[in-house]
């Protein structure tokens, strides 16, 4: 009996059995890369010195296995740098045979862009044809490209905004040390003289860059990042007590909402209308004028303020976690 | 002078600093330097873009005088594209540094591997 | 031009308008649009397919007042109309099934914006799948990144923020190699739109142009998609993006993010850079041999692992090696197999994902696979599904795992080089698929030891979940039951790709 049961203690059946059970691992001791606790103690001793010169501290305080991890590292390092420089490499040989810069026979000066030129004007009624290309003849990916700003404010929000209601010390502390006005110098003079100046005028400039978007170079998305500078400068010169007035996160949650759901909706239309062969009704009015191209001064406007709020949104987040 | 490198040398800038964003993005330990070489990256594509959509010799693509010619003006699809993009690297560069900065608040540093490591540590106590 | 055709646009622009909407509702709202929307979008595209097999062509859809090379499009067939419906149903379930958890683990003032999230994340898969212009899939490649970032940071504790900085990495580097491969495109072809670029490319390929730029852009543009769907070598971000996030952001994120951007590369395989000239480039050999490696080594890694959600993590692994080996045979039965697996395991992970949650929270929430002795007896429909999610993982016959097995070693035949390494590796990679699965399965239904003192508290599952474990059981079963009719489709559907 004695016997039997050595053999089963040999057995797989009983190696499976306790490999099932968790009680042993078939490849122990390989694989896993463990990072000694030693290490993990120096680094927290030696705190920022630790994180500076992470390669010499490594090489003092293990024999082993921080050897390992290192060569294991420098390997990685050459492998990857390796890489790189063969991705460089491939690339440049492929720009080799690419069409030659700046000549007007290259396969991509073909009738897509003719057509956007020549019949631009008309079509669109926008004087610049690259307005005319991404909010007409390409919308679809604009719009894409409204939400990902969107969604990308959302993201910021999720990570930085500090709800104090739900009343955990953890988020109290957090807003505390995110509040970092006691530290600036209140009441600037220069910067405030400088900002009475500056502001009406960047502003200024911001709204005239939307509203010529289809005349001149420009366009919702430069003159919203004008527009939002413009109000980080007020911001910054006047502190969140005077911008608290008027820009709240719920008046940047209504006017991103209606500007997107404006933006949705007339595309929306052009979109079904276009597809189902009906004619749009839109009048495109005399090229050259402010009141001209259709939908594209609106649908700039509404870029130009979803651009300005988001990029007042994400200074403020990052500034003090809330708007 | 005339090896096809040199005649497109905006080209074989703008892929030179591809393979460096690449490189940093992939290789630095240090968060912020891998953001830096995320955009690196990002400009460099624009930079390529950009450089594809010109002509020589020609203006730009915006209606002058009534000038409707597909031979006066420089190829206007690459800009919008570039456009485009800037906005999506905008976007994904806010969210990178939001991301670093809860990171560092947590972690106390911004070494990745350093991070990870504290993460492993922390969830095992 | 009938109303069903105008079902692909209606199912994007709802499901990016109920994200934009969702930003001023309270929580319970956003949740309760989310799950409508999904379940219109998932109607919707049922009709699409239901069109497509009825017209037995594809269409293309303008968006705007402009035809093919100059405006946007996008295009539905009968595969695209299948795999919307699919993933639609998949994300529903999933989304219902984590309900409870979603609410836990996202802070109260932020749920709206878990559901954005979800909305954005629908509408960019819907136009991933839909796309017939490269620009827009670029753009909605990053609303894909960026949400599936968000959904995986929401749940801000433990590891997922650190998990989430990774997957950011990663997702940018694919997607800076996809861009320069886009950009490379559209100098040597000036399109961005699929059909006119194809044209192009079939000019330039007969005057035997460019051939270097075409090489490195279907190389580039399969590297940059490959890392974001997390092929076997660039697979590191993917147990700890799975492994930590809400349930259903797990499910989710394995189950159809991944598969999205397989869908893209397809299509634009198919589409673009035309199927005959990516085989002669040998780029479908180097996908083979890493989609090999990646069968074997991910579920390697999957045996040594300790905690039950990254082992189903490193298994996600295994299965993208499966779904590009597929596609590296380089032969039409493979695509077909490649499909039907991406399906089979879209269904399966996030059954499995949802079902290991219902075994957790029965078992006192720990990480260790030990913890879950016995717990297939305290949550029996969880312990169900996780069985029949493992068993269709290892290929047990009546589920839809078992199918995409055979269709691979079918297609392995028909390939004569690559038959003998195929049907190896798929040897191997079941046996140790069941090496871990199994014993999973086993320690669920072993007897819990109540001398260890560990025999947890009995919590009471939802009935949310154990209604999406209910639905994902059976989708699993139809998937295996009738693979018939949906083989069938699958290859009508990659017919109209050419």
């Amino acid at each position: 009996m004695s016997r039997q049961r050595d053999d089963y203690e040999k057995s797989w059946w009983y190696r499976f059995r306790k490999w099932v059970d968790g009680e042993m691992d078939l490849l122990d001791e390989g694989m896993e890369i463990r990072v000694p606790d030693e290490m993990l103690a120096a680094m927290d001793g030696e705190g920022q010195d630790a994180a500076r010169h992470p390669a010499e501290n490594k090489e003092h305080t293990f024999s082993y296995d921080g050897r390992g991890i290192r060569y294991f590292r420098r390997f990685y390092q050459v492998m990857s740098v390796l890489l790189c420089l063969s991705i460089i490499f491939v690339l440049l040989w492929t720009v080799a045979y690419l069409p030659a810069f700046g000549n007007a026979g290259n396969p991509d000066n073909n009738e897509v862009s003719a057509r956007y030129i020549e019949r631009g004007l008309q079509e669109t009624g926008a004087v610049n044809i690259v307005t005319g290309m991404i909010l007409d003849y390409r919308a679809f990916d604009t719009f894409g490209e409204s939400c990902v700003l969107f969604i990308a404010s959302c993201c910021v929000l999720v990570l930085l905004r500090i709800d104090a209601a739900d009343g955990n010390e953890q988020a109290r502390k957090r807003l505390e040390e995110a509040n970092d006005r006691l530290f600036e110098p209140k009441n600037d003079v220069i910067l405030q003289k400088c900002a009475c100046v500056l502001v009406p005028l960047i502003l200024v400039f911001g709204i005239y860059i939307v509203l010529n978007g289809h005349l001149s170079p420009g366009g919702g998305f430069s003159g919203g990042a004008v527009l939002g500078s413009g109000l980080i400068l007020y911001l910054n010169a006047f502190g969140f007590g005077k911008t608290e007035r008027f820009f709240t996160e719920k008046v940047y949650r209504r006017l991103t909402l209606s500007a997107l759901t404006f933006y949705c909706l007339a595309k929306s239309y052009s979109f079904f209308t276009g597809a189902n062969h009906m004619e749009s009704g839109i009048p495109l009015g005399m090229p050259g004028r402010i009141l001209s191209s259709g939908l594209i001064l609106p649908l700039n406007i509404c870029v130009g303020l979803v651009v300005a709020c988001t990029m007042y949104a994400f200074y403020a987040l990052f500034r003090k976690g809330g708007m | 002078m005339d090896t096809p490198l040199f005649v497109n040398m905006e080209e074989t800038v703008s892929i030179i600093l591809f393979g460096i964003g690449f490189t940093m993005l992939m290789l630095h330990r240090n968060l912020i330097k891998k953001i830096l070489g995320m955009n690196i990256m990002d400009t460099a594509v624009y930079l390529f873009l950009a450089v594809k959509g010109y002509i020589n010799g020609r203006m730009v693509p915006i209606v002058t005088n009534q000038i409707q010619d597909a031979s006066a003006y420089i190829n206007p699809v690459p800009s919008g594209l570039v456009l485009t993009g800037i906005v999506v690297s905008v976007s994904t560069t806010a969210l990178m540094l939001a991301l670093t900065i809860r990171l560092y608040e947590r972690y106390g540093s911004l070494d990745l591997d350093e991070i990870l490591m504290r993460a492993k540590e922390e969830e095992r106590t | 031009m009938s109303m069903v055709q105008n079902f692909p646009f209606f199912s994007i622009i709802l499901a990016m308008f109920s994200g934009i909407a969702s930003s001023v509702l309270d929580g319970k709202r956003a949740k309760h649009l989310s799950l409508c929307v999904i379940a219109v979008t998932t109607g919707m595209s049922a009709a699409v397919l239901r069109f497509c097999m009825k017209t037995g062509e594809s269409y293309t859809y303008m968006m705007g007042h402009f035809p093919a090379p100059w405006g946007n499009e996008i295009r539905a067939g009968a595969l695209e109309g299948l795999t919307a419906t699919l993933f639609g149903l998949v994300m529903f379930f999933s989304v219902v099934g984590g309900m409870e958890h979603t609410a836990a683990d996202v802070e109260g003032s932020k749920q709206n914006l878990f559901y954005i999230m979800i909305d954005l994340m629908l509408s960019s898969l819907l136009a991933l799948i839909y796309t017939n212009d490269l620009f827009t899939a670029y753009v909605f490649v990053e609303i894909n990144t960026i949400a599936g970032c968000g959904l995986i940071m929401i749940r801000q504790k433990g590891r997922s923020l650190s998990a989430a900085i990774r997957y950011m990495i990663m997702s940018q580097l694919g997607s800076g190699l996809f861009l320069i491969g886009l950009s490379l495109l559209y100098d040597v072809t000036g399109h961005l739109l699929m059909t006119p670029a194809k044209e192009a490319v079939a000019v330039i390929e007969a005057a035997g142009l460019y051939a270097v730029p075409m090489l490195v852009i279907m190389a580039v543009v399969s590297v940059g998609l490959a890392i974001k769907s997390g092929l076997y070598p660039f697979h590191y971000w993917i147990p700890d993006t799975y492994g930590y996030a809400t349930p259903t952001a797990s499910a989710i994120l394995s189950g159809l993010v991944s598969k999205g951007y397989i869908f893209l590369l397809i299509k634009i395989f198919y589409r673009v850079l035309g199927r005959e000239n990516v085989i002669a480039s040998e780029i479908v050999n180097v996908l083979f041999v890493f989609g090999l490696a990646g069968m074997l080594m991910g579920s390697v890694h999957a045996i040594l692992e300790k905690d039950t959600r990254r082992m189903i993590a490193y298994s996600s692994v295994a299965q993208i090696g499966y779904i590009y080996m597929g596609i590296g045979l380089g032969t039409q039965a493979g695509m077909v197999a490649a499909v039907f697996h991406m399906f089979t395991h879209s269904a399966t992970k996030a059954l499995l994902f949802i079902s290991a949650v219902g075994l957790y929270e029965v078992s006192g929430d720990r990480k260790d696979f030990r913890s879950l002795r016995g717990a297939g007896y305290r949550n029996p429909l969880a312990g169900i599904g996780f069985t029949v999610g493992s068993l269709s993982m290892v290929g047990f016959p009546m589920l839809s795992g078992f199918i995409s097995k055979l269709l691979f070693a079918t297609s392995a035949l028909q390939s004569p080089h690559k038959m003998l390494p195929t049907v190896i590796a798929l040897a191997i990679s079941t046996i140790l698929n069941a090496v871990y699965f199994l014993r999973l399965v086993i320690t669920l239904y072993s007897i819990p030891e109540t001398s260890r003192g560990q025999a947890a508290s009995p919590g009471k599952s939802n009935w949310k979940l154990q209604l999406s474990v209910v639905c994902f059981i059976l989708l699993n079963l139809t998937l295996g039951l009738y693979s018939q009719p949906i083989v069938e489709w699958i290859g009508s559907g990659l017919a109209m790709f050419d």
